[in-house]
């Protein structure tokens, strides 16, 4: 049996869950500041 | 301190510039962590390489849990002094925790083909570490049908702290019951993990739980956010 798929996989499933949790939440983020922000400004 | 930082003006003049600090120190050291573990150390003389796995599975797990303490803490915060950042930080915690109790069970099973020759097995650990994933995704729900009713909070923060319960039972699921996951190997003072193993989980903790803090800061912001938006429109449309 080899280990090393086994290691690749669980890292690659931990970078894939890691990386879109964050993207999610950074693009949440600016979407709602800069919403909030334009509306700062029209106002 | 906490009572000075549910302030929402003065708890942004704060997360502002520390969001980009935890998220990308964490970014760093769980990157460090994650390399000295594949490559730094030696692997098991019975798990073979597949013990490198222990690097990303136990900050996963402690984070599931961790996680949901954060939840009932907050939500506990909320029941009892009724700041509404309590309700969002329980609410920003619960995704991110979430996915964190999703990689534990994920990155546990893949460990557990190889070294106990099945992908799953109902013990006490992996049983109760799925019910806590449940757990947090009826959090999630609930909070977000309370908030889309325009309730007050106060049903998912009971509900945040009722589901600490399951927190001891993760925990001690390797001493009460007879399982196939093993039993603690770490803990405060000492480990059963030889020292040359031992250091990159440190990193990968630490790093995992900084970037973890990044995050729920970013959600944080993000709901403050929206909140504010959806403050002005009503104002606009009353007018």
């Amino acid at each position: 049996m080899n280990h090393w798929a086994f290691v690749g996989a669980a890292y690659a499933v931990t970078l894939a869950g890691t990386g879109g949790l964050a993207l999610w939440a950074w693009r949440s983020m600016r979407r709602a500041e800069v919403a909030a922000d334009s509306l700062r400004r029209d106002a | 301190m906490i009572h000075a930082l549910a302030n929402p003006t003065r708890f942004l003049k704060l997360a502002r510039p520390l969001t980009p600090v935890l998220f990308w120190a964490g970014v760093a050291l769980a990157l460090f962590g994650a390399w000295a573990g594949l490559t730094q150390t030696p692997a098991d003389y019975l798990q073979k390489e597949s013990v490198r796995i222990l690097y990303i599975h136990v900050p996963a797990a402690w984070l599931g849990m961790g996680g949901w303490t954060g939840v009932a803490g907050a939500s506990l915060g909320y029941l009892i002094w009724r700041h509404p950042l309590a309700h969002i930080a329980a609410r920003s915690i619960a995704p991110a925790g979430a996915v964190f109790a999703a990689l534990c069970l994920i990155t546990g099973s893949i460990w557990g083909r190889p070294t106990w020759g099945t992908w799953w097995e109902w013990d006490g650990r992996l049983t109760s570490m799925l019910l806590l994933f449940f757990v947090y995704i009826a959090y999630i729900a609930l909070a977000r049908a309370d908030s889309d009713r325009g309730g007050d909070g106060r049903v998912p923060a009971l509900f945040g702290v009722a589901g600490s319960v399951l927190l001891p039972i993760v925990r001690y699921s390797v001493v009460w019951w007879n399982t196939l996951h093993q039993g603690q190997s770490i803990g405060l003072t000492s480990s059963s993990i030889d020292g040359s193993m031992l250091w990159p989980l440190f990193f990968t903790i630490g790093g995992f739980t900084l970037l973890f803090a990044g995050v729920v800061l970013m959600r944080m912001r993000a709901m403050l956010a929206t909140q504010k938006v959806e403050a002005r429109l009503r104002r606009m449309a009353a007018r």
